[in-house]
């Protein structure tokens, strides 16, 4: 993988708004933004009522993303495009999901809805629809997502990326600060653990740094490239922005997001915490 | 000129604000007039990201922060700004920005 497999820009998105076999999907947490204006032609997925089970904690069956693909009109050999807010959390999340599920060609809008507006590019309130495929999963991808045995197995011997915030690593945050903080897991972090915010992998216009600044970052921060590594976060979105950065435009192989994440391991019992207040 | 009713945020239903420290304001113009679609970030006293949100059609944010200093940093089409807070204890701080 490289950065031409994985990111387009913005300019080149504009350019092929109506390029057939190119889709554009917006994946939003809050998922009225689209429908407050969207990028053209661009379809709709909610991570939370299209992407999670609605029973039981996990992902979509492969017959439910083969149904949800197919009634969004996104076929086995399209390019799909993925944006949204958020500095493309749940883009990223998206990607990750795609590749799990076997999709080739996904690529992220680099800088996502926000780089889209703060360029004051334009969007639509139309209604968007497409022809319905027949699409097609492949079995998950499991080389790509971690469990939390895994994890566990993980302390002191891979590397343990925790990328959320400063603030949440330590346990002052329990979540992100536009969330509320009363919360039923403990705060902290995963013994062994380093703290690579997901933010110091992009600019603040949402696009990611350079390879170069990004190969600085993990090694600067201690990442050991000749061990495996797993990235987790609080829910698994923005350990998917940092999986995307390590795997998808650093080329590192073996990198797992755990999604299980710390609403996961900080609600197990008998797990072993640190924590910095 | 009559003053306007004091801002108060919409806060989900079961917030306690005796423990949460919400951080709360407007994005306006230099005229005044609010700023819809707006990202306001929460940096924490390392100036590391710590949350972001999009200001509403009204151009109000919201975080739910933790006792601490702060620094609000708004980017926009139009002009961007930052503001330091100093929350003290949990409760509602505001903080209006311009642009």
């Amino acid at each position: 993988m490289s950065r031409a497999d994985a990111l387009v820009s913005a300019d080149w998105a504009e350019e092929n708004l109506n390029t057939p076999g190119v889709v554009f999907v917006e994946v939003d947490e809050d998922t009225s933004a689209y429908d407050g204006g969207h990028i053209a032609g661009a379809v709709k997925l909610d991570w939370k009522t299209d992407l999670q089970d609605q029973v039981r904690r996990d992902f979509v069956s492969k017959e439910q993303f083969e149904k949800l693909l197919s009634e969004k009109g996104i076929g086995n050999d399209d390019a799909v495009i993925l944006y949204g807010g958020n500095n493309n959390w749940f883009a990223a999340y998206a990607y990750w999901y795609f590749k799990l599920y076997g999709h080739q060609d996904v690529k992220l809008l680099d800088g996502g809805r926000k780089k889209w507006e703060l360029d004051g590019r334009e969007l639509s309130k139309d209604t968007v629809s497409r022809p319905a495929t027949s699409y097609k999963a492949k079995d998950q991808d499991t080389s790509i997502r971690a469990f939390r045995d895994e994890t566990i197995d993980a302390i002191g011997k891979k590397n343990l990326v925790d990328v959320r915030s400063p603030d949440e690593f330590s346990g002052k945050l329990l979540a992100p600060a536009h969330l509320p903080q009363e919360q039923s897991q403990r705060g902290g972090h995963i013994p062994t653990a380093l703290n690579v915010p997901w933010s110091k992998a992009a600019n603040e216009d949402g696009t990611f740094k350079s390879d170069d600044d990004l190969r600085a970052l993990y090694a600067d921060a201690g990442l050991d490239t000749s061990k495996e590594t797993i990235a987790y976060c609080r829910i698994g979105e923005r350990s998917s922005h940092t999986w995307f950065a390590l795997h998808e435009l650093l080329g590192e192989e073996n990198v797992k997001n755990y999604d299980g994440s710390w609403t996961e391991y900080g609600s197990l019992v008998g797990v072993p915490i640190e924590k910095d207040v | 000129m009559c003053s306007a009713p004091k801002q108060t945020p919409t806060l989900p239903a079961h917030v306690d604000v005796t423990k949460e420290t919400v951080i709360y304001g407007v994005v306006s113009h230099a005229d005044g007039s609010p700023v819809p679609a707006a990202y306001v970030r929460l940096l924490d006293s390392s100036g590391e990201f710590t949350a972001e949100v999009v200001t509403s059609a009204t151009g109000d944010y919201r975080f739910f922060a933790a006792p601490g200093v702060w620094t609000l940093s708004v980017m926009h089409k139009d002009g961007s700004t930052r503001k330091e807070v100093h929350a003290l204890e949990p409760g509602l701080i505001e903080a209006a920005l311009s642009l």
